[in-house]
């Protein structure tokens, strides 16, 4: 029990997805204008990441491993996250069409989420069992939207804020994130 | 001359990172050391040329409505050669780049010129193509790790340049990737503005 809860607290604090991994920084900068879009985003993000979590898992130990094609891994890996964002977006459009209409525009852009294939990769590296290998996904799907639904909180702000020229837009972004990722570096004593 | 054009217009005009703001995981996760950030640029550089030649040779034959797939399939297999070489003749940097060479699959830039590019044109000017936009990346991603590996270490390509003090170790921490990829990008916004 205390092994997952270690898992959880480091994959959503400590070792932040987006503000200390640096995986899904497109996305970050992107989609955090409104918080209502970077809601969707963490949502569409947060349920990919969990079934390719549960998926390439899977293929790597009853694929991969037994067949001793452990270098096939990338191809293998990008394969499967791109047929699941395909599969996920036909059946969200048959059978949830209001849960389509929220995070449809996302979903397409998750293939090229680095923090999908990355969180993937993190899975096998470590070696965990299946059991760990989903909270490990659910606890840094979390993470990502939390950093996101904060950053579009304060972006939210931005709006009136007097900002050079220059620095409007993307580069200011990334001062918040600065900024935040120091916050979050206030954490690493937690365990 | 036009080949040139399709060299130059990587380095500056449209320069990914910078002005684009493509790419921007492995330029912020592993521009701790200029060493880093330069093996970076060439696997980068390596793969995209690869990637480029390959799909503009088989543009013609390529169906339309499967091409993404397609691209990501290509790509991929030329992430692994460079994963398997990296492995083998330069452990060192293998290790400290660890994740983000298999991660050099979903950089947008890639992606983003086999659809912009490549599959537009021909092999020789996509091959120039790659090699610009790789230029421009690597030279980038030097840029950002010199200001953090001064900064934050003291030190360029691992020799001492600044005089015995305490190094702001922020700057190599996470937050100082943000903070010096957010000043360089502001300070290129101003420095064309002048130019325009």
């Amino acid at each position: 029990m205390q092994e997952y809860f270690i898992i959880i607290i480091s994959a959503v604090l400590i070792n932040n997805i987006v503000l200390s991994q640096f995986l899904g920084i497109c996305p970050f900068l992107g989609v955090s204008k409104k918080l209502s879009a970077s809601l969707g985003m963490g949502g569409a993000v947060s349920f990919v990441l969990v079934l390719a979590g549960a998926l390439t898992w899977a293929v790597q130990v009853y694929l991969l491993n037994p067949f001793k094609i452990g270098y096939l891994q990338t191809i293998a890996f990008i394969l499967i996250i791109a047929a699941l964002v395909q599969f996920v977006e036909m059946v969200m459009k048959k059978y949830s069409p209001p849960l389509y209409k929220a995070l449809g525009i996302y979903l397409p852009l998750i293939t090229t989420n680095c923090a999908v294939l990355g969180v993937a990769i993190i899975n096998i590296q470590k070696e965990y069992t299946f059991g760990k290998v989903m909270v490990h996904s659910l606890s840094h799907a979390a993470g990502f939207t939390l950093a996101l639904v904060l950053m579009s909180g304060i972006r939210e702000r931005m709006e009136d804020a007097d900002i050079p020229e220059s620095m409007q837009g993307t580069p200011i972004a990334l001062v918040i994130a600065a900024l935040m990722s120091i916050a979050f570096l206030g954490f690493s004593g937690l365990i | 001359m036009s080949l040139i054009n399709e060299f130059t217009k990587g380095i500056i005009k449209e320069n990914p990172l910078f002005r684009l703001v493509l790419g921007t995981c492995p330029s912020l996760a592993i521009t701790t050391s200029v060493e880093n950030g330069l093996g970076m640029g060439v696997a980068f550089t390596a793969v995209l040329i690869a990637s480029n030649i390959a799909i503009s040779t088989m543009r013609s034959i390529i169906p339309d409505n499967v091409r993404i797939p397609v691209y990501v399939v290509i790509i991929a297999s030329f992430v692994t050669m460079i994963d398997q070489l990296m492995h083998a003749f330069t452990p060192a940097l293998y290790t400290a780049l660890g994740i983000f060479i298999p991660l050099i699959v979903v950089n947008c830039i890639i992606l983003g010129r086999a659809e912009a590019f490549a599959n537009k044109n021909p092999v020789i000017p996509s091959i120039f193509d790659a090699l610009g936009m790789g230029v421009g990346f690597t030279l980038a991603l030097v840029l950002v790790s010199a200001c953090r590996e001064v900064l934050g270490a003291g030190t360029f390509y691992g020799i001492p340049v600044l005089p015995e003090s305490a190094p702001a170790i922020l700057m190599i921490l996470p937050p100082g990737g943000f903070i010096t990829l957010g000043c360089l990008l502001g300070l290129m916004n101003k420095l064309q503005k002048k130019t325009a």
